[in-house]
């Protein structure tokens, strides 16, 4: 029988230097931050990062572990800009591809369906264009003629999703209201790794009638990592709110000298077990409120 | 009676925002931020009804969802528009978004990615965002809290997010006629793209604000109509409207001091 569940160290040890790996989630909301983590606490570098970005690309900046970014904000929502993000960007340590968040959604959308690249008028006229110079134009075989921008396949090495429920042969299913791009990071990529709330043997027989839940197949899933509140500090409505008040030292520690290395205890920890007990405890974050817009 | 200081500029430019929407058919009205959001809710409450509206995460609704924490009010869904569903409209053309970008340029090209140009920005900022597939795909509108030339440079935005009528941005054979720029709701004055060319004009001015001090605070021309309006005063109905879609007074925190819709001076006029 099909067995994917692995400890969040093996999943992170199937990857390489200089892979590039797209992170599911938008911004400070469902962010696979346990695996982002142990990515942290491993010896990875050189990643290419594909994301909506909140945390995972301010921490894997922070930690030096980041080449290029391909993004269309990097932002903590009521903290609109990523301070670690922002350090990165600012001082040249990165290489930034800044494109727009429909562009990103078709890009991967391309590597899902293995074509080179999807038309779309999105980018033009646009310094989306200047950042990123390999983008090209091309113009409609039909009689309009239309110049388009050929948005090209973001193929990712490997997916990092996290999701409420999963079981032991990578189905998987999200509860929260939207379900973001995750079905499409999971399909442009090579391998998928996903992080869950609840562990289940059997989704068929735990939650039969919550199928329309799922979002992608597990075909595509090559790992399942149980890690509850694993999206912390980000949100996982209805389950638990982003938490503002560990957001509010993670920018406060931007902003001082050596920063990050004083202070990867509180924001990756030793172990999981060592961040969440740091951050609360599972109780407490599982009485973070869901934001309110 | 309420005399006519008894409304702050921040509901008069709820009210100016509000018209941004009217006539626009059934589309989707996103207002992002404090006062376009509460803005688009006024137009489906008023003059309006046929818009449509989330509750600014992933549903549709009929009833524009008060701001902030809402006690005992539900809202009450009508639909679905998670974020892929938000691609998929603005592609489609029947959307229009009001934003606050951090520069404006003569062209109505906008910026949200930073400031100091595309390689190396000075200051990082949000990132482009959804401005490149807005602006080319359906109705935008702008709002600023702070009309100044930081805000409307002198020559084009330090990084091109949201595309405008500035023909040496355009590759021939790219099709600019969704590009519909609307209004730009600022602290002074309401500016639109009604000039020769899509020319930023003044529409109207705030009570109390003098064209030339509009021009002044705009790092390029702007046309000057024969006759300009003054911004017209919310009425008792969209006050009440305005205060029950934001029970916490959120509107207040926009502008700085949160002045009155009348400055003083020109009240004593």
């Amino acid at each position: 029988m099909l067995d994917k569940v692995v400890s969040a160290r093996d999943a992170i040890a199937q990857l390489r230097n200089g892979m590039t790996l797209g992170i599911g989630g938008w911004g400070p909301r469902r962010k696979p931050m346990a695996l982002v983590r142990e990515i942290v606490r491993s010896s990875l570098t050189d990643l290419t990062l594909v994301s909506y970005g909140g945390p995972d690309v301010g921490m894997l900046c922070a930690a030096g572990r980041v080449r290029k970014v391909i993004y269309g904000f990097v932002s903590l929502d009521a903290i609109p800009v990523e301070p670690w993000f922002r350090k990165a960007r600012e001082s040249g340590a990165i290489e930034a591809r800044e494109i727009d968040e429909g562009l990103l959604q078709w890009g991967l959308k391309a590597a899902g369906m293995r074509v080179p690249f999807l038309p779309t008028r999105v980018g033009l006229a646009t310094d989306v264009l200047t950042m990123n110079p390999d983008f090209r134009t091309i113009r409609s075989p039909y009689d309009d003629g239309e110049l388009l921008l050929a948005m090209p396949a973001l193929k990712l090495d490997a997916a990092l999703v996290h999701v409420d429920r999963a079981d032991r042969l990578g189905n998987t299913q999200t509860i929260g209201p939207d379900p973001y791009f995750d079905a499409q990071f999971a399909r442009a990529a090579e391998r998928c790794l996903v992080s869950c709330e609840e562990l289940v043997e059997r989704m068929d027989l735990a939650y039969p009638d919550d199928a329309r839940l799922n979002q992608f197949e597990r075909y595509f899933v090559t790992s399942v990592v149980h890690a509850p509140c694993g999206a912390h500090p980000t949100s996982n409505p209805p389950a638990y709110g982003w938490d503002m008040e560990h957001f509010k030292r993670y920018v406060a520690a931007a902003g001082e000298d050596d920063g990050w290395a004083r202070n990867i205890g509180q924001f990756v920890g030793g172990s999981e077990d060592e961040y969440l007990e740091q951050a609360g405890g599972r109780a407490r974050i599982a009485r973070l409120p869901v934001p309110v817009f | 009676m309420p005399s006519t200081h008894d409304y702050s500029l921040a509901e008069l430019l709820i009210a100016a925002a509000a018209t941004a929407w009217r006539g626009n058919g059934e589309v989707l009205a996103s207002g992002i931020g404090i006062v376009p959001r509460l803005g688009a809710g006024l137009a489906k409450l008023t003059d309006s009804p046929e818009l449509l509206m989330t509750d600014a995460e992933a549903y549709l609704v009929e009833e524009p969802v008060p701001l902030g924490p809402r006690g005992d009010y539900r809202p009450k869904f009508s639909g679905y528009m998670g974020f892929e569903r938000v691609f998929d409209c603005v592609w489609s053309g029947r959307r229009h978004v009001m934003i606050g970008p951090i520069q404006i340029d003569r062209w109505g090209q906008t910026n949200l990615s930073g400031i100091g140009g595309p390689h190396r920005p000075k200051v990082q900022m949000l990132g482009m965002r959804g401005l490149p597939g807005n602006s080319i795909h359906h109705a935008n509108s702008m709002f600023v809290t702070n009309h100044g030339k930081r805000v409307f440079v002198e020559g084009e935005v330090d990084i091109v997010g949201g595309v405008g009528y500035n023909p040496r941005r355009w590759p021939e054979g790219a099709r600019r006629e969704h590009v519909d720029l609307r209004l730009i709701v600022t602290d002074l004055a309401v500016l639109d793209f009604g000039g020769p060319e899509h020319a930023i004009r003044v529409r109207s001015l705030h009570p109390g604000v003098t064209f030339e001090q509009v021009q002044d605070a705009t790092g390029f021309p702007l046309l000057r109509p024969s006759d300009i309006a003054t911004t017209p005063a919310p009425t008792p109905d969209q006050l009440a409207i305005i205060r029950r879609l934001d029970p916490h007074n959120l509107r207040a925190t926009v502008l700085k001091g949160n002045p009155p819709g009348v400055p003083d001076a020109a009240a004593r006029r």
